[in-house]
């Protein structure tokens, strides 16, 4: 028995040894690190970090705990990065208002300044994707065509072809992307914000997310027909079609039908 | 036919009127109302005043006038405005069509304008006949078809009748028969159940090709996916269409694999056909929170989570899953094709 | 028609030369004597017909312009051309045929969408056409054949519309494609190599492009040109129905001549409707290809849907629950495809093919009928054809369920939900209302008729009780709603001769029977004139004494609240 107890001590050895190391990196890559995480964003100093941990106790710690831990009704926050705060809380998603099927953009609660403060915060908890600089999301720097070929793959089933949104399962939505700024789409294709899956560096690499804020930017251009009747697709032309197109001809053929005064 | 004076011969009276004055008895009221005749004809302000007539004459002229200035904003257009970028496409877009519309509505409100207010409005009366023939008529064509057939002789002869008919049957199989061999070309419908996936073949990124390494995927990351060979396939599309694959990475702990797949997954990476069971649209619709893959063309439902089994839609089937590891330097590859054909049922599916 | 001049004009000598060269080698002379005064009625609704036709002329123009610069071919090429989305992609040579026709031809990207616009509103306009010719009854003898040809040419414009849809070969119709080969594949024995022969092997394949062309510019276009061909044919041989009215009868066609006001009113419609075409497909953006991309299995996009046409068969594919799917001594038989791909839709067209020859021989009527009716003095028809829309419309709104859900923000399984059982309940509701409509406006007819319009004028007694005073019919109102029959159920003899010996057919004759009073048991009869008299006479019972029959006919109507005033002053004492 002793021998056994013995052998399995040993299998497990490096493991738990592994699992310690990691660990202790982590940690020491937390403290060290997370502020030179966010080259783009005015660097956040300590200052910061205290202010972004004050607003986050006044107006986040109720549903994420007090340091950011999770709790039964909200995800624990560390390691989201400040990429998911610069997204969720820039898009006044958060603070969250009601619940519902799903989160929902609304008017941004807090300044820029104060985002920037409550990111450096979260940052600080554990290491997580950063804001993207400008010249990350710049679309001139992206090649629209390449991103055609990876938005319809990647995104344009849930986004529709040209980013006009679409639904869900359960009442849930992937929401238009016609208004929503460069960095927020770029940051949430980092993070993957509700229903929304990651796409991660090696998914997508940073050039190709470029190349998709190109190709959506490109759309912002007027369509070459006319108008784009909210660029729905077939529905809403056939919609067109018979309000506009069926309406206008049997006025027509009213006036023609009509005796004449 | 004749144009209709409308007049009226019988006297105006109201019948109903009469019944009730007493002077019809109820034994003297027709059992059905009686057709009144046609209501006299109104004359058009441009019948009684020939200034109105004068009016509808020039504005008749305005429009095809419009006519002819649509036909020239179209000719402007054309030779003027160059095609490029899309604003420029639009411009040219927007003229030629307005020009085309006008220069077609026009024609066509002036002559309907001038029917309507020039032309002469009194209703014409028209008779009609029974739409079949006349007796007459139709006994000269039996006759004539009886003769026929005597003429011909086939009244008794059975066997040329069935010659006749058999070889007019046949013929056309000389057009069908190589039509229909040739349309499907090989007719091997057994590449339904075999994809471009091999034991050993690498996952790789859709469309670009690059291999994937376990380590880069993260949880609640989805990736679409082709072998990494594919582009070596004969008919690329053909086998892009079977062997699309969607890679997606779920907490360990959520994951329930279905027995006998225990060793498909990879540290929660799985890897599922795209085409749908139903009719095969790529199911692509990936839901990180609840673990659903819905499709966008007939929203069936799928759980990931649990062997990618059907929770709501017109799909029965689960999707299919390859079986996947990991080889020495990292990368995903598959250990198998497809364990059942992938996509939409068909009838010999299970053969 | 303006001007007559006595002495013949150049131009009058000029067209009576030509007309007597031309008369001389085709004896044209007899056609024009036969159809240059002939008779048509006028009203709106006889020009949805019309508008199928132009928007289908407008088709062929337009259509020969794009085969000239289209290239149908699925050989691969890279694009490189002015749209920067585009640049550097691979793709078929149909595909970067339609953007080159789209954004390098000067006029082409105008023609391509009228071209498409139009063929949404041919498929509308006869729809609208087959509404009016339904509700009215126009498919009546002698005109069945006529419906048989109309619907026949419904589905040879659902095909033209579905093989046109897919030449671009982008994402969109890719997909529409891909759904086609699914629902192929789930026919019984014959699906997979059904699928084989229409793609001429696996899905994709590279031959579809090629053989949806010839299909699309040649067969489809030349049978719908040979039948509506045809089409008209029967129209001039049964000339055509009129509204009822004074003056129109089974025996008469009341309107204009077909030169000079038709070939005015009709031509110029031409040009209208095609000008209308013009004007969307200058304003308004359809199919832009370049969003979806060429064509790739891979990729699908939200709002993955085909051309409004087709919507009830996306619908009728969403609605069916997927447990139908059987396996038969291992054989799969995919009823959650077939039911809703091919049953139900093969239901509901047949239904629309059959009900004229249904009708017919339940309503037991061999007259021939020129003279249309008014919708609502049919109530099963009218109700049935209603329920079967709603059917359609049900169908339409589920194939849609994605875009309701985001723009209603409901959630898409709720929606599914509800419309599965509303495509079961909506229809039967549906008839059950338009026929308790139809009877209600029916009598409404016979309240008008018997009573008159109320004038709005009050009067009041001497006894202080106020009435309403009533304004009859005159002839030609009253005409409009008494002069249809209301059809009863068949009768039928009995099943047993005088001697008791059961007869042959009784019982397909009960069957008969049976569908008849369904059809018709339900009936408000049109008022006769022994009624009016009645209704007349009514109203004098409670009328005072003393009226003067003079005083009569401004105050006629009868019924309770039309007596007359006792003082023959009364009427202008207004309350």
């Amino acid at each position: 028995m002793k021998a056994l107890a013995a052998r399995r001590q040993d299998r497990r050895a490096p493991l738990v040894l592994l699992l310690l190391a990691l660990l202790l990196t982590g940690a020491v890559y937390a403290v060290v690190a997370p502020p030179s995480a966010d080259a783009s964003a005015p660097a956040a100093t300590g200052d910061d970090v205290e202010t972004g941990r004050q607003i986050f106790q006044a107006n986040c710690s109720t549903c994420h705990g007090p340091n950011a831990e999770g709790t039964e009704w909200a995800p624990s926050l560390v390691g989201v990065g400040a990429a998911a705060v610069d997204f969720q809380v820039g898009t006044g998603r958060m603070p969250m208002q009601n619940s519902g099927p799903q989160v929902l953009a609304k008017d941004v609660q807090f300044t820029d300044e104060q985002i920037t403060q409550l990111a450096a915060y979260v940052a600080s908890l554990g290491a997580g994707p950063a804001i993207p600089t400008e010249e990350q999301v710049d679309p001139a720097g992206g090649d629209p065509a390449n991103g055609l070929s990876l938005f319809r793959t990647n995104c344009a089933m849930c986004h529709n072809a040209v980013g006009a949104g679409g639904a869900l399962s359960e009442g849930k939505f992937a929401p238009a992307l016609l208004e929503t700024s460069p960095e927020h789409i770029y940051e949430a294709m980092l993070t993957g914000p509700q229903s929304m899956p990651v796409f991660n560096e090696a998914t997508l690499t940073s050039q190709e997310k470029q190349d998709i804020i190109a190709y959506i930017e490109a759309q912002k251009e007027p369509s070459p027909g006319g108008l784009e009747l909210g660029s729905l697709g077939p529905v809403s032309e056939g919609v067109w079609a018979w309000v506009v197109g069926i309406g206008l001809l049997i006025a027509f053929s009213v006036w023609i039908g009509a005796k004449s005064s | 036919m004749s144009t209709h004076d409308h007049g009226h011969d019988r006297p105006q009276g109201d019948v109903a009127l009469r019944g009730a004055g007493g002077t019809v008895g109820a034994a003297g009221v027709p059992a059905r109302f009686e057709d009144p005749g046609l209501e006299p004809h109104r004359p058009r302000r441009s019948d009684l005043d020939p200034k109105a007539a004068k009016r509808a004459e020039r504005q008749t002229v305005v429009l095809f006038g419009v006519s002819i200035l649509g036909t020239i904003v179209f000719l402007a257009g054309y030779f003027l405005l160059p095609l490029g970028s899309s604003e420029a496409i639009l411009r040219s877009n927007l003229a030629l069509g307005l020009g085309l519309a006008f220069a077609l509505l026009g024609i066509g409100t002036a002559a309907v304008h001038w029917a309507k207010s020039l032309m002469s409005d009194h209703e014409v009366v028209d008779e009609r006949h029974p739409v079949q023939s006349s007796p007459e008529v139709r006994e000269i064509a039996v006759k004539a078809l009886q003769d026929g057939v005597a003429d011909a002789n086939v009244g008794r002869r059975g066997v040329l009748k069935g010659a006749l008919a058999g070889s007019l049957a046949l013929f056309p199989l000389t057009i069908a028969v190589p039509l229909i061999g040739e349309l499907g070309e090989d007719w091997d419908v057994s590449k339904f159940k075999h994809t471009w996936w091999k034991a050993g073949t690498r996952l790789a990124t859709d469309p670009d090709a690059r291999p994937i390494k376990a380590s880069d995927v993260t949880i609640g990351s989805v990736v679409h996916v082709i072998p990494e060979d594919l582009e070596e396939a004969e008919h690329v599309l053909d086998e892009k269409a079977k062997a699309i694959v969607l890679l997606i990475r779920l907490d360990e702990r959520d994951l329930k694999p279905l027995p006998g797949r225990e060793g498909w997954a990879y540290q929660g990476i799985v890897a599922y056909s795209k085409v749908c069971t139903h009719v095969g649209c790529p199911v692509a619709l990936y839901e990180q929170q609840t673990h659903h893959l819905l499709c966008p063309c007939h929203q069936s439902t799928f759980d990931v989570s649990e062997g990618a089994k059907v929770v709501f839609g017109p799909a029965k089937r689960p999707l299919p899953q390859l079986p996947i590891e990991v080889d020495s330097e990292g990368y995903l590859v598959a250990q198998s094709d497809f364990t059942e054909p992938v996509g939409p049922s068909f009838w010999e599916r299970l053969k | 028609m303006t001007t007559t001049t006595t002495t013949p004009t150049r131009t009058g000598r000029a067209a009576a030369a030509t007309a007597d060269y031309l008369d001389q080698r085709t004896s044209v002379g007899g056609a024009v004597k036969e159809f240059a005064r002939k008779v048509f009625p006028d009203h709106w609704s006889f020009l949805l017909g019309e508008v199928a036709l132009y928007s289908f002329v407008t088709l062929l123009i337009s259509g020969a312009f794009l085969t000239m610069f289209f290239v149908p071919s699925m050989a691969e090429t890279e694009y490189t051309g002015p749209f920067a989305t585009q640049e550097g992609l691979h793709m078929t040579e149909a595909y970067a045929s339609t953007l080159r026709l789209s954004f390098e031809v000067r006029g082409g990207l105008l023609m391509r969408q009228i071209h498409h616009w139009a063929a949404l509103i041919f498929m509308a306009s006869i729809v609208v056409h087959m509404m009016r010719v339904f509700f009215t009854g126009a498919f009546r003898k002698p005109r069945e054949l006529n419906w048989v040809v109309g619907f026949t040419l419904l589905i040879l414009g659902l095909a033209a519309g579905f093989t046109g849809y897919s030449l671009p070969d982008d994402v969109l119709s890719g997909n529409g494609l891909r759904i086609t080969d699914g629902v192929v594949r789930s026919i019984p024995i014959v699906g997979s190599y059904l699928s084989y022969m229409i793609f001429g092997g696996e899905f994709p394949g590279t031959d579809l492009i090629p053989r949806l062309y010839t299909i699309h510019i040649l067969l489809v276009p030349a049978l719908i040109l040979a039948l509506i061909g045809l089409h008209l044919l029967f129209v001039v041989l049964h000339k055509h129905t009129q509204f009822p009215g004074s003056g129109r009868t089974d025996k008469n066609v009341v309107g204009y001549p077909l030169f000079p006001v038709y070939v005015a009113k009709a031509g110029g419609f031409f040009f209208v409707v095609f000008g209308v075409l013009a004007l969307m497909g200058a304003t308004m953006s359809i199919n832009p290809v370049w969003n979806y991309g060429p064509y790739d299995p891979s990729p699908v996009s939200a709002g993955a849907q085909p051309d409004w046409y087709m919507l009830f068969l996306e619908g009728s594919l969403r609605l069916m629950p997927g447990g139908a799917e059987v396996v038969i001594a291992g054989y799969t038989l995919s009823l959650n495809v077939l039911i809703p791909a091919v049953v139900v839709p093969g239901l509901l067209f047949s239904l629309l093919a059959l009900y004229p020859f249904v009708e017919a021989a339940v309503s037991g009527d061999k007259r021939e009928h020129h003279v249309l009716d008014r919708p609502r003095n049919v109530p099963f028809r009218t109700a049935f054809g209603v329920a079967v829309l709603t059917a359609f419309f049900v169908l339409v709104l589920a194939g849609s369920n994605d875009l309701i859900a985001t723009h209603f923000r409901m959630s898409l399984n709720d929606i599914t939900g509800v419309l599965r059982i509303a495509f079961f309940v909506a229809p039967v509701a549906a008839f059950w209302m338009t026929k308790r409509i139809c009877l209600s406006l029916q009598r409404k007819d016979r309240e008008l008729v018997l009573h008159g319009h109320e004038s709005a004028r009050i009067v009041r007694f001497a006894s202080g009780e106020y009435i309403e005073v009533h304004k009859p019919l005159d002839e030609h109102e009253r005409w409009l709603r008494v002069q249809h029959e209301a059809i009863r159920p068949l009768e039928i003899e009995p099943a047993e001769d005088a001697r008791g010996v059961r007869r042959k057919g009784y019982r397909s004759d009960a069957l008969k029977q049976r569908v008849s009073r369904w059809f018709y048991e339900d009936r408000v009869e049109p008022v006769t004139p022994a009624e009016l008299v009645a209704a007349h006479s009514h109203g004098e019972h409670d009328a005072l004494e003393a009226v003067p029959v003079e005083q009569a006919p401004q105050l006629t109507g009868g019924g309770r609240h039309l007596v007359e005033p006792t003082d023959p002053d009364a009427g202008d004492r207004r309350a």
